[in-house]
């Protein structure tokens, strides 16, 4: 059984139609990399994933492991095993990130059947999956996201996907607005999470970052719809070409 | 109102000062609406029930143990129905520089309270204060030595007994001496839940040159009793003073915090969570005197607002034109679950020397919805998002509290409450 399979999903926000008709299947173990320029509807479909509420489906259907996942809430999606990396981590003042990752690692166990957490050996995982994105303790004191540079946002979702341990990871944009060394880092967090049960989904609006990660199919989203599918070579060629010679490819109507 | 003063053999001059109380509260009776510093608060039920003075009473030291946190060898005043209770009290072993009292006592044997007494609030800043003054029957003396570095803080807990439908006026007077370090908290709760009572208190505070005090007030009144407190503040010059001004009960409760910076180089920092539910009101004032120069003001209030209660938040800040170089900066913000809860937020500044720097902001919103939803995407169900972000919301605030078991005690107040 496939992980994910899309079939001619359409997404608006209010009046405005995004999305409009993907239709991608991913394999468990597989990296797939959405590609495609600004305003094309990659992190809408990112974040309809997800389940993100400013978002309407308006048709087609979403199977994760066979079940229908567009009737599922965001937090039953994230209980079965979907995790969405933010392109814009949000901030929580006053809740610290070892308090958070505690909460949403125990609603995982507890909707699962288990119990919560031993405390003591909550600390102790967290402190392998710290080694992770080469981070110290320090940062589980420190609120959510807040005040965190650009970079140590986007760690610490890579953290909080470590420590979850989901079965389908979406990365909205996670390498925009890195230097260098923060990419390698996440890059190098991502790759130790990659696994033959464990699937990802990378939205990028650059090839850099699939020099660090490398995928296995790569898809072209122009105008709300895939327009192109193919290897990793198909980024390359991308960074080569740039998009516009693609939007001849989008079919007539779409933007 | 006045059967209580005959307990205390006055001497002359606090004769004169309850009489002027008296007489100043018999011209002005209870706020109406039409006086604008009570525009948003009626306080109509308070003045229609005619409180009489409450009774004396008497409660276990077990049904107060609920409401005592912190280390056990911290010094503790328990106030009764307004009136000192030894038995409950824990005053053996002082540390060094600190002296405490109930008033009542110290009134018959301590001549200097003259000094300070009804010095430093004046008789008519609101008529609860006139009403105060001329009936408070006893409250708590704190008095600090120059120099003294106590380590602990000292605990005031004034607890209403079950059953009383009285009125409590409690005066207190905190006196720190230059250069020490002190911390003092005030807890007002009750063990009648549903009672409806008054509470009325007044605390003068004194706070010596080059001194650091921590000042920590908890209100937890029956929700349907009423709780109105004024102190007032006087700081020397480099003193440093922190104010911690919490409420959760009362169907009306008023606090108004006044603080003068009377001397160069002090620094005042307000903090407040206020917690509204059901018809609640609850309502704060904080004024705060510029009257020299290079000074630094700091205020931060929070609330937050649930089924159709209602919060009331007004911040004065006067500048004199000596008080070049203030620094101000008043932060209120306020937190609505519901749609039928509101707030009256009114910042108000007067400031008349022109080299200062001097902001204020008040935000007024519901839960951040991206924040809920980034809770869920972790996998953390929507009323629990919720749950967490009101606490965090009133965790940010309460980690401005320096003393540790006090912060413990004031999240575990909050959580009760997110959870219920």
């Amino acid at each position: 059984m496939s992980m994910l399979e899309i079939k001619n999903l359409t997404a608006s926000v209010g009046d405005k139609e995004i999305l409009k008709g993907i239709s991608l299947t991913v394999n468990p173990g597989e990296v797939h990399a959405i590609m495609g320029p600004n305003g094309s509807g990659k992190s809408t479909l990112a974040q309809v994933l997800a389940g993100h509420p400013a978002y309407t489906v308006t048709g087609g259907e979403v199977l994760y492991e066979g079940e229908d996942l567009l009737e599922l809430e965001p937090e039953e999606r994230a209980q079965k095993g979907v995790f969405l990396a933010f392109q814009y981590p949000v901030e929580v003042p006053g809740v610290s990130n070892a308090y958070f990752l505690r909460a949403a690692y125990n609603e995982i166990r507890k909707s699962k059947g288990l119990e919560e957490a031993d405390p003591m050996d909550f600390i102790d995982l967290l402190e392998e999956k710290l080694k992770v994105v080469e981070w110290g303790p320090e940062i589980m004191q420190r609120s959510v996201n807040h005040g965190f540079s650009g970079g140590e946002k986007k760690r610490n979702e890579i953290l909080q996907m470590a420590v979850l341990e989901p079965k389908l990871a979406i990365l909205d944009e996670t390498d925009s607005g890195l230097d260098i060394d923060a990419l390698r880092i996440v890059a190098e967090g991502v790759n130790k999470l990659r696994a033959k049960d464990r699937s990802f989904i990378m939205v990028t609006h650059y090839q850099r970052l699939l020099n660090y990660i490398v995928p296995d199919f790569v898809h072209v989203l122009a105008g709300g719809r895939i327009v192109k599918s193919g290897g990793k070579e198909l980024a390359h060629e991308l960074e080569a070409k740039g998009y516009e010679w693609l939007e001849d490819l989008a079919p007539a109507g779409a933007a | 109102m006045t059967a209580v003063a005959e307990r205390v053999s006055a001497p002359a001059w606090l004769a004169a000062l309850r009489a002027k109380g008296a007489e100043r509260f018999a011209a002005t009776g209870y706020p109406t609406s039409k006086d604008e510093d009570w525009r948003f608060t009626p306080v109509a039920p308070i003045a229609r029930a005619e409180f009489a003075p409450s009774a004396p009473a008497t409660v276990t030291a077990a049904a107060l143990r609920p409401f005592i946190f912190g280390q056990a060898e911290w010094p503790r005043l328990v106030f009764v129905n307004g009136r000192y209770d030894a038995s409950l009290s824990t005053t053996g072993s002082l540390p060094a520089g600190m002296t405490v009292s109930s008033l009542a006592e110290a009134l018959a044997s301590d001549p200097s309270l003259e000094q300070h007494l009804g010095r430093h609030v004046a008789v008519d800043v609101t008529p609860f204060v006139a009403e105060n003054t001329a009936a408070f029957a006893d409250g708590a003396v704190v008095q600090v030595a120059p120099n003294a570095d106590l380590g602990l803080p000292v605990h005031l807990v004034y607890v209403t007994a079950p059953g009383t439908a009285g009125a409590s006026h409690t005066r207190n007077l905190i006196v720190i001496g230059q250069s020490a370090r002190a911390a003092l908290i005030e807890s007002y709760v009750t063990l009648g839940d549903a009672d409806t009572y008054l509470t009325n208190v007044v605390s003068e505070v004194v706070v010596g040159a080059n001194a650091w005090v921590e000042h920590v007030r908890i209100q937890r009144e029956s929700e349907k009793a009423y709780h109105v407190g004024l102190t007032h503040v006087e700081q020397a010059r480099d003193s440093h003073y922190r104010n911690f001004t919490f409420a959760m009960g009362g169907a009306i409760s008023r606090h108004d915090l006044h603080v003068r910076l009377n001397a160069a180089n002090v620094e005042a920092l307000m903090y407040g969570l206020y917690l509204g539910r059901d018809e609640q009101l609850v309502d704060n004032h904080t004024t705060i005197f510029h009257d020299h120069p290079d000074c630094r003001s700091w205020e931060v209030y929070k609330g937050v607002l649930d089924g159709k209660s209602h919060g009331v938040f007004n911040g004065k800040i006067f500048v004199t034109p000596e008080a070049q170089k203030t620094d101000a900066k008043q932060t209120n913000r306020a937190l609505l679950l519901s749609d039928t809860a509101t707030i009256d937020t009114k910042p108000q500044l007067e400031i008349f020397a022109d080299d200062v720097k001097c902001t204020h902001g008040a935000t007024v919103g519901n839960l951040d919805t991206l924040m809920e939803f980034y809770f869920r995407s972790r996998g953390i169900p929507a009323e629990a998002a919720r749950r967490h972000l009101v606490y965090a919301f009133c965790a940010e605030v309460i980690a401005e509290v320096a003393i540790e078991p006090v912060r413990t005690e004031l999240e575990r107040l909050v959580l009760d409450r997110v959870n219920e």
